[in-house]
């Protein structure tokens, strides 16, 4: 599945209590995905999730799905913060810049929290 | 603009101060209209009038952190043991980086560089790991620009690219692009169409007359087909299959573009950190570029951090180049990719490492962040942070813009003035850096540093 990570409001006002404040890196540690995506994986929100690549692997949480209008199949939101961090690959290709969105990631389901 | 006062409503409570028309830094909006009520006893400000939602938290999370001003090993320390700690590291390193700056003001950021010169070391900024790819862009292609003040006045047709302004710049629609009425717009809204391209239906959507979506890792495919039809040019008959997008819709938006008064595109990360990377951005600024053929249009970058702008502008006038330079060999040489902090650290080259307002061990990959640990690392933050907890030096600074005032520059290279609500027991950015930078040049009395 394809991991876009980005900015959300919660993740700018919670950063600015503090990144190591729970606020924040509960944020930046829970994902959203559309409804059908999280019927096909039987997903619920509160779900424990691991999302791994070649780079890493990272546990978060599923969110409240998002209606299928709102975000394609098979693409997962993430706010910016450690656990992006994690799965982010640092060829940069030349540019500085390493690839920050679109990340394919393997997701597994580990359960109800 | 006026000077930070005490008005009538504040004059029966002396322990409050209202400060007018000071600044948010929190983005790169930097709003210079805020209304700041501060409680000088609890140093705290207590309201912010005119700021969004990220400005509300911004000045209202910001005390006086209960924290010691400088550590060493963990260890609280007198401010001038951890400054000559610094510069000694600094002073004996092969290869010492210089990363972040995007949230310190440009007198603190000068002194950034000088210690760079001097250290022939690499200083770098945040904007290699944002709009880094567009300043690659800016270079091959060039820059269609304007203020957000001509934007305002002018723009009827306003398309954002890969951004989601709402939730990164909130007042960005209700200052400069949307909503509010300007000299040649008289209605506001009424007189803009507003366009969103991006790949998700983003809370901005609702801002837009028309949304756009574009198949993830298509931007460039999609631009490239505008800029062939606004030049007369065919277009790939699969082209809906490619991008998502259809020919009608593309059409259409050809047709808006190039019949408009004033165009212009804003384009975020959506663009710069997604495959393609400086080529999405330079096929922006060529469409923009293509486009004043026919109209008067225009691009500009939304940046992010409160003075990413002011980084760029300052690394650039200091050096000749906006980031990612390198002092080894005695004279400033850019090369991204080589010289941007990702690469060195990921590549294991630096052996030092100056952090200045930013947290690369929690935003940075995986490998970058091991040999951030393997190095030392001097951090000056004005909360504590991943970097901080694991700097071998970390300095405790008072935040720009509510402590201290100096310049930043906002997102469409205006410079502004900082207007401070309250006093900080924290030493400053420039302070912190002007004291490790003197004593460098003690500790390199007898010349500077033989050139590589």
């Amino acid at each position: 599945m394809m991991l876009i990570p980005g900015r959300s409001s919660k993740q700018g006002t919670s950063l600015n209590a503090g990144k190591l404040k729970e606020e924040y890196q509960a944020v930046t540690s829970t994902i959203e995905m559309n409804e059908s995506t999280m019927r096909k994986l039987g997903l619920s929100a509160g779900d424990r999730v691991r999302l791994s690549c070649t780079t890493g692997k990272v546990e978060v949480e599923c969110g409240k799905p998002r209606k299928d209008e709102d975000l394609p199949d098979g693409m997962i939101f993430i706010p910016y913060g450690p656990s992006s961090s994690e799965l982010m690959e640092s060829d940069t290709a030349g540019s500085g810049m390493p690839m920050s969105k679109q990340m394919m990631v393997d997701v597994e389901c580990l359960g109800a929290k | 603009m006026s000077e930070t006062k005490t008005p009538e409503a504040a004059k029966d409570e002396p322990n409050i101060r209202i400060v007018e028309d000071a600044t948010c830094t929190f983005c790169g909006c930097v709003c210079d209209d805020m209304e700041l009520t501060v409680d000088l006893d609890a140093n705290r400000i207590t309201k912010a009038k005119n700021a969004c939602v990220l400005g509300r938290a911004w000045f209202l999370q910001h005390g006086i952190e209960d924290h010691p001003q400088a550590m060493i090993d963990g260890r609280e320390v007198p401010l001038e043991e951890a400054m000559d700690e610094a510069a000694r590291i600094l002073h004996e390193a092969k290869f010492p980086i210089t990363y972040g700056l995007s949230d310190s003001p440009c007198e603190a950021q000068r002194v950034a560089v000088a210690i760079n010169d001097l250290v022939l070391g690499n200083i770098d900024t945040t904007t290699s790991v944002c709009h880094g790819p567009s300043g690659i862009a800016f270079q091959g292609v060039g820059e269609s620009t304007s203020t957000l003040g001509e934007v305002k006045n002018r723009a009827d047709l306003v398309i954002y690219w890969g951004g989601n302004p709402a939730e990164s710049h909130p007042r960005h629609f209700t200052r400069y692009t949307v909503t509010p009425k300007g000299r040649y717009i008289p209605n506001g809204k009424k007189d803009r169409y507003v366009v969103l391209i991006d790949v998700r239906k983003t809370p901005s959507a609702p801002v837009a007359d028309q949304l756009i979506r574009v198949k993830p890792g298509r931007d460039f495919e999609l631009l490239w087909a505008l800029r062939a039809l606004v030049r007369g040019r065919d277009v790939d008959p699969d082209i809906e299959k490619i991008t998502g997008v259809s020919r009608e819709v593309l059409d259409e938006l050809v047709e808006r573009m190039k019949n408009c008064n004033f165009g212009v595109l804003f384009f975020g990360m959506g663009l710069t950190m997604t495959r393609g990377r400086h080529f999405n951005s330079g096929a922006l600024l060529a469409l923009a570029t293509d486009l004043n053929k026919y109209t008067h249009f225009v691009a500009k970058p939304v940046r992010g951090h409160g003075n990413v702008t002011g980084a760029d502008n300052v690394v650039s006038w200091q050096t000749g180049y906006p980031f990612g330079v390198n002092f080894h060999r005695g004279y400033p040489r850019f090369n991204p990719g080589e010289y941007t902090t990702v690469d060195l650290l990921a590549r294991g080259d630096a052996d030092a490492a100056l952090m200045i307002a930013t947290d690369p061990a929690s935003n940075f990959p995986k490998r970058a962040i091991e040999h951030l640990k393997k190095i030392p690392v001097i951090s000056l933050d004005a909360k504590p942070t991943y970097t901080s907890r694991q700097a071998r030096v970390a300095f405790m600074v008072a935040t720009y813009g509510i402590n201290t005032g100096g310049t930043v520059y906002r997102m469409d290279d205006v410079p502004i003035t900082l207007r401070p609500a309250f006093d900080s027991p924290f030493p400053t950015d420039e302070e912190v850096l002007t004291g490790i930078h003197t004593r460098l040049k003690k500790l390199r009395a007898n010349g500077r540093k033989k050139a590589a």
